[in-house]
C-alpha cells in the first residue's frame, strides 16, 4: 500500500514511545553505567571502562552456557518448525471440530511458565511421575536430576511440548489464508500431495513462518523459568542457560558490574542474531 | 487408508501427548500427601478436594490470583490503548524515521528480561511504583507494546485506505471514524492482539516476582510457598497449577473464532 507522507503521525505513535523509552532506555542506560564501574555499595563506584567486557568474554562458564543456549535454541527450532507444521496439516479444518481442536491445541501457551515447569518436574519424576515411571519400568535408566542426556531430553521435551502449538497454530491459520482455487487447480493439473504442499501451501506459509521462527528464536534464547523449575541448572551446570548464569550473577552473586556488561553482550548476541534472520529471509524473498 | 482418517489420529496422538502431563497434574491435585508419595496411581483411589479448599479459603493463596489477573488485565488496557493509535500510523503514513523506530520497537521484545530486572527493580522502587500492580503492568509492557504494534499494524493494513477517504468525505472526524468504522472491521485483529497480551503477561514470572512483594505478588511466586521444611506439598502445587490453566482456556475460548481467522488477516 502506498503510504502518506506525514509526520503528524509522530503524535499517534508518541504514547507508544513515551511508554516504551520509559521502561526500556532508563533501563538499558543503567545498565550501561553498571557495566562501566566497580560498585562497592550505594555511594562508592570507581569507573573501569572496558575490564567487565574483556572479563566476561574471557569467562569460560559463560561462554559454556552460550554454546549450550545455542545449542537448545537450534535444537528447539529444527524439531518444533517441521512438527508444528507437520500438525496444522492434520488439523481438521471445517466444523466444530475444528475449533475445539484449536482450543485444545493451544492450552500449552496459556499456561504460566513456572507451572509448566511444575507440570514436567512431577511428571518426569520417577517415583511420582507417569513418564519417568514407565520409562523406568520398561528398563530404561531415567533420572533427569542426575543424569546430564535425562535432563537435556526432558528440558527439550518440554519446550517441543510447551512451545510447538504456537507453530502450529500460526501455521494452521496460513494454511486458512489459502484460497480453495489454489487446490482445485492443483486437482485439475493431478498435483501430487508433495507437490501441493511444496508449490501451493509452503509458499502461502512463508510469512507466517517467519513470526514463527523469529518468536520462538527470541524466546527459546531467553528462556530462564522452565529449566529453572524443572532441573534448577543441573545436574552440574549441565542445563544453565544464559538468562540463568545472569540471574546467578545479578542477584545471587550481586555482580553489577560483571552482570550489567554481560547483560549487554547477551542483548547484543539477540539483536545480531534476530537482524541476521531477518535481512537473510528478505534477501530470500526478493530473490524470488 | 484415507488420508482423512489417517490425518484424525495423527492429530489424536497430538493432543494425547498435549494432554497426558496436564491430566498427571490434575490426577495428583485430587490426591493427598500421602497417596502420591504412596505409590503411583493413574486416578485418585482417595478422591479429595482438600487442596482446592485450602487455596480457595485462604486469603494468601487466592489473593495470588486476584493479583495476577489484576495486572494482566490492566496490561491488556494500557497496550490497547497506546497500540491502536501506533499501529494506525504504521499502517498508514510515512513518516520521519518510522521503519527505525518499527524496528526498535520489535528490539524491545527481544530483549531477555534478566537485563532489565535489576534496573527495572531500581527504576520502579525510586517512582514508588514498588509492589503494586500498576508496575507489573507497565513492566510487561515492554514486550506486549512492540508485539501488540506488529500485530495490529498487519491488520489494519489488509484494510484498504479507500475507507478511511470515503470516511473523510462523508464528514467523520478522525477519533469517530476510528472508534466507529475502523475499530470494529479490525475487531478480529483487536482480539488476537488481546490473546497474544493475555499470553505473554499471564504466563511470565520473573518481572512478576522482582517487582512484587506482598500486597500484587502473582500467584506464580505464591506457589513456591508450597516447598516447606517437611517436603514439597505434591497435591497442593498440582492444585494450584490446574487453576492457574482455567483463565486461560477461558480467553481461548472467547477468541477462538477470531485466533483462526485473525492470523490469516493480519501480516499473511
Amino acid at each position: 500500500m502506498n503510504k502518506v507522507r506525514d509526520n503528524k503521525a509522530w503524535f499517534l505513535v508518541l504514547p507508544v514511545f513515551i511508554l516504551v523509552a520509559f521502561s526500556a532506555i532508563v533501563p538499558i542506560m543503567t545498565v550501561v553505567n553498571y557495566s562501566v564501574q566497580d560498585i562497592f555499595d550505594q555511594n562508592t563506584a570507581y569507573f573501569v571502562g572496558a575490564e567487565w567486557y574483556k572479563e566476561m568474554l574471557r569467562n569460560t562458564h559463560l561462554r559454556e552456557s552460550l554454546v549450550r543456549q545455542f545449542t537448545f535454541s537450534f535444537s528447539v527450532l529444527a524439531i518444533e518448525v517441521p512438527l508444528g507444521i507437520l500438525v496444522a496439516l492434520m488439523m481438521p479444518t471445517k466444523g466444530r471440530m475444528a475449533s475445539v481442536a484449536l482450543i485444545l491445541v493451544a492450552i500449552p501457551l496459556l499456561i504460566p511458565w513456572n507451572v509448566v515447569g511444575t507440570i514436567w518436574q512431577i511428571f518426569s519424576r520417577a517415583d511420582i511421575g507417569l513418564f519417568g515411571y514407565t520409562l523406568n519400568s520398561i528398563g530404561i535408566d531415567y533420572n533427569y536430576t542426575s543424569d546430564t542426556t535425562a535432563a537435556w531430553f526432558t528440558v527439550l521435551l518440554m519446550d517441543v511440548w510447551h512451545w510447538t502449538p504456537l507453530i502450529a497454530l500460526l501455521c494452521y491459520s496460513g494454511l486458512r489464508a489459502i484460497p480453495e482455487a489454489f487446490y482445485q487447480a492443483a486437482r485439475i493439473d493431478r498435483a501430487s500431495k508433495w507437490a501441493v504442499f511444496r508449490h501451493i501451501q509452503l509458499p502461502r506459509l512463508k510469512s507466517v513462518l517467519v513470526i514463527g521462527v523469529l518468536l520462538r528464536f527470541m524466546d527459546s534464547f531467553m528462556i530462564y523459568t522452565e529449566p529453572f523449575v524443572l532441573t534448577g541448572g543441573g545436574p552440574g551446570n549441565s542445563t544453565t542457560f544464559l538468562s540463568q548464569a545472569l540471574t546467578k550473577m545479578a542477584i545471587g552473586q550481586f555482580d553489577l558490574g560483571p552482570a550489567a556488561a554481560f547483560s549487554l553482550i547477551y542483548y547484543l548476541i539477540v539483536l545480531l542474531v534476530c537482524y541476521v534472520f531477518f535481512s537473510a529471509i528478505k534477501q530470500l524473498g526478493k530473490a524470488k | 487408508m484415507p488420508v482423512s482418517k489417517r490425518k484424525t489420529i495423527g492429530i489424536t496422538c497430538y493432543i494425547l501427548f498435549l494432554f497426558i502431563p496436564i491430566y498427571w497434574l490434575l490426577n495428583m491435585s485430587f490426591k493427598g500427601t500421602e497417596e502420591i508419595l504412596g505409590g503411583l496411581t493413574l486416578w485418585p483411589q482417595d478422591f479429595t478436594l482438600e487442596n482446592y479448599r485450602t487455596i480457595f479459603t485462604d486469603p494468601t493463596w487466592y489473593m495470588g490470583y486476584v493479583n495476577s489477573i489484576i495486572y494482566v488485565c490492566m496490561n491488556l488496557v494500557i497496550t490497547l490503548l497506546v497500540a491502536l493509535p501506533a499501529a494506525y500510523a504504521f499502517s498508514r503514513y510515512r513518516f520521519i524515521g518510522d521503519t527505525h523506530l518499527f524496528f526498535w520497537l520489535l528490539s524491545n521484545r527481544m530483549a531477555p528480561p534478566a537485563v532489565f530486572l535489576l534496573p527495572f527493580f531500581q527504576l520502579y522502587s525510586s517512582v514508588g511504583l514498588f509492589d503494586t500492580h500498576i508496575a507489573v503492568a507497565l513492566a510487561h509492557c515492554l514486550f506486549t507494546v512492540p508485539l501488540a504494534v506488529w500485530i495490529l499494524e498487519g491488520f489494519m493494513s489488509g484494510v484498504p485506505r479507500e475507507i478511511d477517504e470515503t470516511a473523510y468525505i462523508d464528514g467523520y472526524s478522525f477519533p469517530r471514524f476510528f472508534i466507529r468504522i475502523f475499530l470494529p472491521m479490525i475487531r478480529s485483529g483487536i482480539g488476537v492482539t488481546a490473546f497474544f497480551c493475555f499470553m505473554f503477561s499471564w504466563v511470565e514470572l520473573l518481572f512478576a516476582r522482582t517487582l512484587t512483594s506482598v500486597d500484587a505478588k502473582p500467584i506464580a511466586a505464591i506457589m513456591t510457598r508450597t516447598v516447606s521444611a517437611s517436603g514439597i506439598e505434591w497435591g497442593l502445587l498440582a492444585a494450584a497449577g490446574i487453576l492457574t490453566i482455567i483463565p486461560g482456556v477461558l480467553v481461548i475460548w472467547f477468541v477462538r473464532n477470531h485466533v483462526a481467522k485473525g492470523f490469516a488477516l493480519g501480516r499473511v
